[in-house]
């Protein structure tokens, strides 16, 4: 059956996922929150999530950017990147947070550019990664749809 | 058997990331309470009926002492890092107001600072929550949420029983009952609360007990 099929696939996906250290347990916490009633869940919370990083991402990149760089700026989107991979489980990318906010706690330029690099890898990585994940989300829940 | 068909508990949720007021709004209503999500302090002061500089908005009703908020709001769970105000200045705000002191309101963060959880404690916040919030966490919200709809009932009570000429015998033991029943529901809180957690441990992680505050019954 296809449905059963597809299922298998997204779970060897995410466990694999797992594996790598790409998520981390929490990612779980929030496909245990999707049910019948809210079946898009965690392809909202993706979205949000992925959405929301690339604004930052773009910020850090700017004030980064500048000739004079405004460290505790750098810190508080930092923060916030760090916030949001925290709470879906995104854990190679909170890593490479930490990462940027030892350097920018250090005052080091070049640093931060290297680890804005970094971030900018692994959330590169996650994306295409999560895409993946939304597309067989999007396709068991049409089949599930057109089997009731 | 049962307790009288009641309306959901009422939460408030406050946090400036998106993905975390979906979690929480997910978590809460998985829960089974009701949830409003906002943003900020400034907006969630102004959800509980009160200006930031602390005046009652003059258009919710100040009749019932119970009923300041147009919505009646059980409990306010709030993220601790906000730009503007911080999930410790909107508490003490609630804390300060006389319409909204009673509403317990329990602290989220990303960050385990041992300092900022005990002035939390300190400025009255029940419960403080280590980011990311499990479902686990939830279970210790409903206690708090209870001692009040109880201790406001118990108010009412009170006020009916003083129109009494004097005290009965069985009047104090209902009393003291209920003084041990709250006493029972705040030490239950009291060993939950939030304690140091080491960042990187997953994904058991230990909860040594956190010995502190006992609030005063």
């Amino acid at each position: 059956m296809a449905l059963a099929a597809l299922k298998t696939e997204l779970k060897n996906f995410v466990q694999s996922m797992f594996e790598e250290g790409v998520l981390d347990s929490q990612f779980s916490q929030i496909q245990a929150l999707q049910d019948s009633s809210n079946p898009n869940f965690v392809d909202e919370v993706i979205t949000s999530f992925c959405s929301d990083a690339e604004r930052i991402i773009t910020e850090l990149n700017r004030y980064l950017g500048y000739q004079n760089v405004d460290f505790s700026k750098l810190d508080s989107y930092v923060h916030q990147l760090k916030g949001s991979s925290s709470s879906i489980g995104a854990h190679r990318l909170k890593l490479a947070c930490v990462n940027l906010r030892q350097a920018s706690d250090d005052r080091n330029k070049e640093g931060c550019v290297r680890a804005l690099n970094l971030i900018t890898r692994e959330y590169c990585l996650l994306r295409s990664k999560f895409q993946i994940v939304i597309q067989l989300e999007r396709s068991i829940i049409a089949l599930e749809t057109n089997q009731q | 058997m049962g307790m009288a068909a009641e309306s959901q508990f009422h939460v408030l949720a406050v946090d400036d990331s998106i993905i975390d007021r979906k979690l929480i709004e997910r978590l809460l209503k998985t829960s089974s309470y009701q949830v409003t999500t906002v943003d900020s302090g400034s907006k969630a002061l102004k959800f509980l009926g009160l200006h930031e500089d602390g005046a009652t908005n003059p258009n919710t009703s100040s009749v019932s002492p119970n009923n300041h908020q147009e919505v009646e709001v059980n409990l306010v769970i709030t993220d601790y890092c906000m730009p503007g105000m911080t999930g410790y200045d909107l508490l003490k705000k609630i804390k300060e107001s006389s319409s909204l002191k009673n509403i317990p309101v329990v602290i989220m963060s990303s960050e385990n600072v041992p300092s900022r959880i005990s002035r939390c404690l300190e400025e009255g916040a029940e419960e403080f929550f280590l980011k990311p919030v499990r479902l686990s966490d939830l279970n210790k919200l409903g206690p708090h949420m209870l001692k009040t709809k109880f201790k406001d009932h118990n108010q009412k009570r009170e006020k009916q029983e003083e129109k009494a000429a004097f005290q009965s015998p069985k009047r104090q033991e209902q009393e003291e009952q209920h003084q041990h029943q709250q006493q029972l529901l705040q030490q239950q809180s009291n060993n939950n609360k939030r304690k140091d957690i080491e960042e990187g441990l997953s994904p058991e992680r230990t909860r040594p007990r956190y010995s502190g505050i006992t609030a005063a019954v």
